[in-house]
């Protein structure tokens, strides 16, 4: 679906310049689910922003179903770490934003949006502005509004990373249904372990920074009834460790 | 509702508490160019339906005018300028040197090419506030989040839609900012400007009265021009209300 050969990113401010990612070459494939791990800083961000299309890379060329990706592609959806909602937007105009911009009239945006917000349980919140919401309740909009959109790639930025250990389990699972539900190929960035292995079937291990891809793991019983609690699960786990703290030196 | 009454009360207290402090004041300095309020008062309800009123338009008139002309020019150029990192990189000296020169020493020069009429008063008021509208307005545009303006760009947004959508609903608090500055330095402007050479508005008329040692009078005007002020905050602030909902909440 997405390939991403020998890609390189150097940042240049002025003078100063920052090798962010060296020789990234990748494949992903139609409805796999992949977690992409590393340090911090070392450019997991970046790497999305390639994937979607906002950054360009300095060396080497990402295809998108083998056509060159110049700008944003309207099969592909981006959630940021930040959440990436608009203050200025209640929820429901925050949600409606991606429909509008793609010219979907009204009524066929209330009809789409109605679903997604009651899917998500974000039905009271519809009048909110994001700043009188929870954490969760923001990581949720922002899933609403990209799956809104239908799309066939699904980009996440740690999307988590600044919930609870319970808010953050449970929207993992609502991550892994919807996932499932609307068919969509994921690639999930984040620095947890635990997250990484309970949600990607494929594993991408980032070296610190340049980031460069160290290792792919296969984690073929991702997704199963229970993988938390299961004895290979923690077994995946500290095997995603172990090779990052080989990798992230 | 309820907080609508509690702000009129507020006003109402501060009002009446600068009314004791003035009479105090008075009542110290016993000299007749500051009268008491109440004969002050008394002079302004009388004058104000014979003559008072029409200076009083022209001058929020003028005022008006220069406001929407000086906010027309420089908001655009501000939220560009501020956009555009490689133009303001030219643009910005040339803002930074001519910002501290003292526009109203042109005030001859102006009214020497453009007649003392409205147009004059109305360019060299413009001509200040300008300054001041475009330095906000565009900090306000450099220091949007990156996350809100990618965010909107990976949902497919054209430049055009990140200006209406991300752009300007981002920077519209500190233009509602830089306008109430501005309103406060065009009416002192106008003051100035209609103090000569002039036969309507409130700088004319307190002038006016001043020379004819009617201190009653000349006190009604200060009540005038000080209600301009006031009311026009007042719009403005019902503005920034109607047009930045998410800042209430
Ligand atoms: N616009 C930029 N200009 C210059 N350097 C940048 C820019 N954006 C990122 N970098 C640098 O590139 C490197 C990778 O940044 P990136 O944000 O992709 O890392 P990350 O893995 O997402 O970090 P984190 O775990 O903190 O989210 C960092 O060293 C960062 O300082
Ligand atoms: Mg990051």
């Amino acid at each position: 679906m997405l390939t991403l050969n020998s890609v390189s990113l150097v940042y240049t401010n002025g003078k100063a310049s920052v090798n962010a990612l060296v020789d990234i070459n990748f494949q992903i494939e139609q409805g796999k689910s992949y977690a992409i791990i590393g340090p911090s800083g070392c450019g997991k961000t970046s790497l999305i922003f390639l994937m979607m299309g906002l950054l360009h890379p300095t060396k080497g060329e990402i295809l998108f179903n083998g056509k060159p990706l110049l700008k944003p592609h309207r099969d592909t959806a981006l959630i940021l770490q930040e959440y990436g909602l608009l203050p200025w937007k209640t929820v429901w105009e925050n949600a409606a934003l991606g429909l509008k911009l793609r010219q979907v009239d009204e009524k066929e945006i209330k009809c789409i949006l109605e679903r997604v917000f009651e899917e998500l349980e974000l039905t009271e919140c519809i009048d909110r502005y994001p700043s009188q919401l929870s954490g969760g309740q923001k990581q949720r909009v922002a899933l609403a509004r990209a799956l809104s959109l239908k799309p066939k790639l699904l980009l996440m930025d740690e999307p988590l990373s600044a919930l609870d250990a319970l808010t953050r389990e449970n929207l993992q699972e609502v991550i892994l249904k919807l996932i499932k539900r609307y068919q969509m190929t994921s690639v999930l960035v984040t620095h947890s372990i635990e997250e990484a292995v309970y949600i990607g079937q494929k594993i991408v291990i980032l070296s610190g920074r340049p980031g460069r891809i160290c290792a792919q793991i296969d984690n073929p019983e991702q997704g199963t009834d229970g993988y938390r609690k299961k004895t290979s699960y923690h077994e995946k786990c500290s095997e995603v460790r172990s090779l990052l703290e080989v990798y992230s030196q | 509702m309820n907080s609508n009454m509690n702000k009129t009360i507020t006003y109402f207290a501060a009002a009446l508490f600068l009314f004791v402090l003035w009479d105090i004041l008075a009542l110290l300095l016993r000299n007749p160019a500051l009268p008491r309020p109440v004969p002050a008062l008394i002079a302004f309800f009388e004058i104000f339906p014979q003559s008072l009123w029409r200076h009083f338009l022209i001058s929020t008139y003028r005022v008006l005018v220069s406001l929407f002309i000086g906010l027309a020019i420089a908001v655009p150029l501000g939220l560009y300028l501020g956009r555009e990192p490689k133009l303001d990189k030219w643009v910005s000296p040339q803002l930074y040197l001519t910002y501290p020169i003292p526009k109203i020493a042109l005030l001859p020069v102006i009214f020497a090419i453009f007649n003392i009429g409205d147009l004059s008063k109305i360019i060299l008021i413009v001509l200040i506030i300008f300054f001041q509208i475009i330095v906000t307005t565009r900090d306000a545009a450099q220091n949007i989040p990156a996350n809100s303006v990618l965010s909107v760009l990976s949902l497919g947004a054209t430049p055009g839609e990140i200006y209406r959508h991300v752009i300007i609903p981002a920077c519209l608090p500190e233009i509602f900012t830089a306008a109430r500055i501005s309103l406060g330095t065009a009416i002192s402007i106008l003051f100035f400007t209609e103090s000569f050479a002039t036969f309507d508005g409130l700088g004319y008329f307190i002038f006016e009265a001043w020379s004819r040692v009617n201190y009653p009078e000349m006190f009604a005007g200060i009540i005038a021009i000080s209600l301009q002020g006031f009311i026009l905050f007042l719009i403005l602030d019902f503005l920034q209300r109607r047009f930045c909902p998410w800042l209430y909440t």
